[in-house]
């Protein structure tokens, strides 16, 4: 496995976009600006070299008292290579929206309404947003570190 | 006739096949959108059985966590723990002794075989062939008592740990694993006697739910499903962890991708699954079971008992819970229905910072209202239960 092919070519096609890049223990790890994910996944997908056809993962993180707050996390398999990479984009607080990456692959659908549900991160041009895993009342966000675990929800139930 | 059919003003009807229901195999809501019986729109609802297993992996030390997987995929559950235990072990950089390994290995074999049995009983029993699902669950029978007999509890296993496991092999273990295997190769016989070639099955399965490779891929489908529609990926052959990489077994792969296909990839891969523990009972080594760094695998309760050393790591690392040097991986295991992989964030305390579950039939499942158009209502019972759609894992 040919461990920084990836990460060559993309800081060569997109110098301004990638703020960081790592391989801890093997795992090869970029990360990028959030304007520019749709761009850099599209050329993941496409480019003869790399041809990611996978979307294994989406979710995020939240480093409550880092500025950007969350961090979104996309990790890739290419079948042809048979290589990983994961992709992490930074989204603060204040703006807390990213693209949507389901034009690119439609398995991004599902995973972003949970990290929508979850952590309340938006996805622009997301077809259908809204909770998955929880329910349609469900009050915040509660995979947020600041949300305390014994937290009580409203009663619901029928109105008469 | 058909002049007055197309002058009938009818409306599409919408039905809920509630999340409690005796065909759907699993608390899973289907909201179908119907034209007469054909499905116009489906729309799936999942989450009744979220439990919050990643909040709650984040208030406990990483070792309390492997109780927390068992329950992720409750069929196969060593998996789930032989799955975590290697990503922790990647996060750390350690490796676990060669014995340790094979009986890993051993464990999640039993594990996947259960896994098939029971979905390919059920799926009989749906559909209606309820001989199938009684020879199916005595051979799960046997199998969990092969699992009892390794780590004490048929479902909630609890027996992997960080660094080695719970206990060795119990006596007689191969002995017993043989005898159960003979039993299990006649009882597969008998099903497939039953079902494979047997016209009103084939009519049910055959040419529904089938899903063109590529569009396979978009949609993220791993493990069985995705190796019906003829993709061989199989994270044992594709990324080896453990000893998968010095056993001889073959992955069956699939053609249509229809629930005919399914079907017969899961049967073959029980028969493969068995080669693997064979083989891995024949080539284990002797040694020790556990890794010997204190730091993180506790030592032996005779240690515990009588050194102070002993004591004291145990204590630190049951209180305050294993360090693991701060730092991101990804590591993924070949589940039941495809790629589990497991992302742990670390920030070197005793708890985990993020321990995410990539779930592997959260995509299948998600793609149910794809596979579903324009097909029969019918068609939802074999379908969704080829998918294994198992809520543990799905809702987590």
């Amino acid at each position: 496995m040919d461990a920084s092919a990836t990460l060559n070519k993309l800081t060569e096609r997109f110098p301004g976009s990638i703020i960081e890049i790592h391989s801890y223990r093997g795992d090869d790890t970029a990360v990028v600006k959030k304007e520019d994910i749709l761009d850099i996944c599209t050329f993941l997908r496409d480019d003869e070299a790399l041809l990611y056809n996978f979307m294994m993962d989406l979710t995020a993180v939240d480093y409550l008292g880092k500025e950007p707050r969350f961090e979104v996390v996309y990790h890739l398999y290419s079948l042809k290579y048979n290589r990983r990479v994961r992709i992490k984009a930074r989204v603060s607080e204040s703006d807390c929206s990213i693209d949507s990456i389901v034009p690119i692959w439609i398995s991004a659908n599902w995973f972003e309404r949970e990290a929508f549900d979850l952590y309340g991160i938006t996805f622009k041009g997301h077809p259908e947003l809204r909770r998955i895993l929880l329910y349609e009342g469900f009050q915040g966000h509660p995979l947020r570190k600041d949300y305390p675990i014994k937290k009580r929800q409203p009663l619901i139930g029928p109105t008469n | 006739m058909s002049d007055l059919a197309k002058d009938l003003h009818t409306e599409h009807m919408v039905i809920n096949m509630g999340p409690s229901h005796p065909v759907t195999h699993g608390t899973v809501k289907f909201l179908a959108t119907l034209d007469g019986e054909t499905i116009v729109d489906l729309k799936v609802d999942i989450g009744y059985l979220h439990r919050g297993f990643e909040k709650m992996c984040e208030n406990g030390t990483w070792q309390q966590v492997i109780p927390y997987t068992d329950r992720l995929n409750y069929v196969s559950p060593l998996i789930n723990n032989v799955g975590y235990a290697l990503a922790v072990e990647k996060l750390i950089g350690i490796e676990v002794p060669e014995r340790c390994k094979y009986i890993r290995v051993i464990a999640s074999e039993l594990s996947r075989i259960s896994d098939h049995f029971t979905n390919v009983a059920a799926s009989g029993l749906e559909l209606g062939a309820f001989t199938a699902f009684l020879y199916f669950v005595e051979a799960r029978e046997l199998v969990w008592d092969l699992i009892e007999m390794l780590c004490g509890a048929r479902v909630t296993a609890n027996y992997v740990r960080i660094g080695g496991l719970k206990n060795d092999l119990p006596e007689g273990f191969k002995e017993k694993t043989r005898e159960v295997f003979k039993t299990c190769r006649g009882l597969w016989r008998d099903v497939d006697k039953l079902l494979t070639k047997n016209r009103i099955f084939i009519d049910r399965v055959r040419d529904v739910g089938n899903m063109p490779a590529d569009e396979a891929i978009a949609y993220g489908f791993t493990g069985p499903c995705l190796r019906a529609c003829g993709v061989p990926y199989d994270v044992r052959k594709a990324q080896p962890y453990l000893v998968y990489d010095r056993m001889d077994f073959e992955v069956p792969i699939g053609e249509t991708g229809d629930n005919f296909d399914k079907y017969l990839v899961r049967m073959e891969e029980i028969n493969q699954s068995m080669r693997i523990v064979e083989q891995a009972l024949d080539q284990l080594p002797s040694g020790p079971i556990n890794l010997d760094m204190p730091y993180y695998r506790w030592q032996s309760k005779d240690d515990i008992y009588t050194r102070i050393d002993s004591l004291i790591f145990h204590f630190k690392t049951v209180i305050e819970g294993i360090k693991p040097p701060p730092g991101e991986i990804y590591f993924a295991v070949e589940g039941g229905n495809g790629e589990l992989g497991f992302y742990l964030v670390s920030d070197g305390s005793g708890k985990p910072y993020k321990c995410r579950v990539r779930p592997p039939c959260f995509p299948l499942t998600a793609a149910m209202p794809r596979l579903m158009q324009g097909r029969l209502i019918a068609d939802i019972v074999p379908t969704f239960d080829m998918i294994n759609m198992i809520g543990g894992e799905c809702d987590r």
